[in-house]
């Protein structure tokens, strides 16, 4: 059952696969088929460009299990540039300090460990990274 | 058609490794079958959001009928997250409204020490979107640190602005006899808390715990005039719904289903907020507390954490909050939490506060949260 599930949502997951309204052209993520800008029929698939800015975030200590290998992580709200929010971790921060504002980039990273009730299965979906010009900056410094 | 709360029965919030679910379920319904008399039930409503994960135990309607005598009454669980409380009062509100019984029982029960750790965080996460929020490793207490990290970047208050929310709970919990924490905390102590999720520190999270509440219901016209405790009226009951994942808000700082639901209590109770004498409101965590006060309009925007003091939400303060401690000192055993909030409102309406007594209380509010207001349900209680 668990794994029918992650295979439904593998193109949302893998390529921020969305949807655009036909009727006012919002766009959507994740996908909900009522657009909840104008409540008409929106089916139309929209891949949303990966890019976007940190609106908030935090650190997770006492993570859920098949998660305690990665805590403590930084799970944060991510602001799409297309217009819609996601929840999602940072990942590949290196020495960068997260902000508020700061420009990310979507990247296809593991979510959950090895091992764990799902008897071993991987869990692979979109995480955000420093955007590329940012990584630069911080690697010149 | 007025609706009263003719019992109530709580058991101390903690952790009842000793006592088994049905156990502590049992013992806050006795209490508050007791207290109504003659009055016997006719429904039974149990708010309960984690025995199946957590205890392996569904169908606790016929479970409890059953373990507390009451074999052939109408029964069922009521879910909606850390509102359930609120949603099975008012369940059974509708219930006494609409004729189909006369009487009815509301009893809350969470038992979260049957498992430990990582297992409860589990548990608790799946009250968020399970495929958008909890799978990228979000727990209700990051989902609160999201929040506060963005009030404190949006309008700047003061470093520790919302310390004064569990200080405030704290020394309230100290009169509490069935509260959690019974111990006022120093200032210094919050400021020195080390981090749960940053910027959200241990003292900015209520403690999960087990615990019941029950109040038992009845149409106001079958009182029997030798009812031995003061009846309290429900003169209103308002719930509303927002987004369940916080992303999908325009304005997750605004708790639209909060205001709304408060919006639909006082319509129904033909009341004005200035009206309400105090309120409980859902902190489980600091930032709720601010958020809350703001949607309800006794703040403007960004600026509840100017109620976090003494002379606002004190025992003698303008509009006394978390009375009894509040979810953050009393502590917070999910599903039963929104019946322990309408409990201790009837304490105070009844004047059997004890030492947290305010004085005058007519009408108190109660509201209690399914997430970040992702469910909201408000109820008004007062005295004649
Ligand atoms: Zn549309």
């Amino acid at each position: 059952m668990e794994i029918s599930r992650h295979w439904r949502l593998k193109k949302q997951r893998y390529a921020l696969i969305g949807e655009v309204c036909p009727h006012c052209e919002a766009k959507i993520f994740p996908p909900r088929d009522v657009c909840p800008e104008c409540g008409d029929e929106a089916k139309t698939e929209f891949a949303f460009s990966g890019r976007g800015k940190v609106y908030s975030y935090t650190t997770v200590q006492n993570a859920p299990q098949g998660y305690a290998d990665a805590a403590p992580y930084t799970v944060a709200l991510v602001q799409l540039d297309e217009g819609p929010m996601v929840t999602a971790q940072l990942t590949d921060l290196g020495s960068q300090k997260v902000e508020i504002g700061m420009p990310v980039e979507m990247v296809t990273r593991r979510l959950r460990s090895e091992g764990d009730q799902e008897r071993g299965m991987l869990v692979y979906s979109y995480k955000f990274r420093p955007a590329e010009f940012q990584r630069l900056a911080v690697a010149a410094d | 058609m007025d609706i009263i709360i003719a019992g109530i029965g709580q058991t101390p919030v903690g952790e009842h490794w000793e006592l088994s679910l049905r156990e502590i379920a049992f013992h806050a319904m006795q209490e508050a079958m007791r207290e109504a008399g003659e009055l016997k039930p006719q429904a039974l409503y149990v708010s309960n959001v984690l025995a199946a994960q957590l205890s392996g135990q569904a169908h606790l309607g016929t479970l409890l009928a059953d373990f507390a005598g009451l074999r052939g009454v109408e029964a069922c669980t009521i879910e909606a997250g850390g509102a359930s409380g609120g949603a099975a009062l008012r369940a059974a509100l509708q219930a006494i409204q609409a004729g189909h019984v006369d009487t009815a029982l509301v009893v809350g029960v969470e038992k979260l020490t049957d498992k430990i750790g990582p297992a409860v965080e589990n548990a608790l996460a799946t009250t968020l979107d399970a495929d958008y929020e909890a799978v990228h490793g979000l727990t209700p207490t990051a989902q609160a640190a999201l929040l506060m990290q963005r009030y404190f970047h949006e309008f700047s208050p003061p470093e520790y602005a919302l310390g004064g929310f569990p200080l405030i709970a704290h020394a309230h919990g100290a009169g509490n006899p069935n509260a959690m924490f019974r111990k006022a905390i120093k200032e210094s102590l919050y400021q020195r808390a080390g981090m749960v999720s940053a910027p959200l520190n241990m003292f900015d999270a209520a403690p999960d715990a087990d615990g019941a509440a029950a109040v038992l219901l009845a149409r106001a016209d079958l009182l029997p005039p030798d009812l031995p405790k003061p009846p309290v009226r429900v003169v209103g009951s308002g719930a509303a719904t927002d987004t369940l994942a916080v992303h999908d808000r325009p304005d997750p700082l605004a708790f639209r289903a909060a205001r709304l639901s408060i919006e639909r209590a006082l319509h129904q109770a033909g009341i004005t907020r200035q009206q309400v004498d105090f309120f409980e409101p859902f902190d489980a965590f600091s930032i709720y507390a601010a958020l809350s006060l703001e949607a309800a309009g006794f703040a403007d925007r960004g600026q509840g954490w100017q109620w976090a003091q003494e002379e606002k939400i004190g025992l003698r303060g303008e509009l006394p909050m978390m009375t009894m401690g509040g979810l953050k000192a009393r502590g917070n055993p999910w599903g039963a939490t929104g019946v322990y909030q309408v409990v201790e409102a009837v304490l105070q309406l009844r004047g059997e506060a004890g030492e947290n007594q305010i004085p005058n209380a007519r009408v108190g509010m109660v509201q209690c949260l399914g997430g970040p207001a992702s469910t909201a349900i408000t109820h008004i209680l007062a005295r004649d």
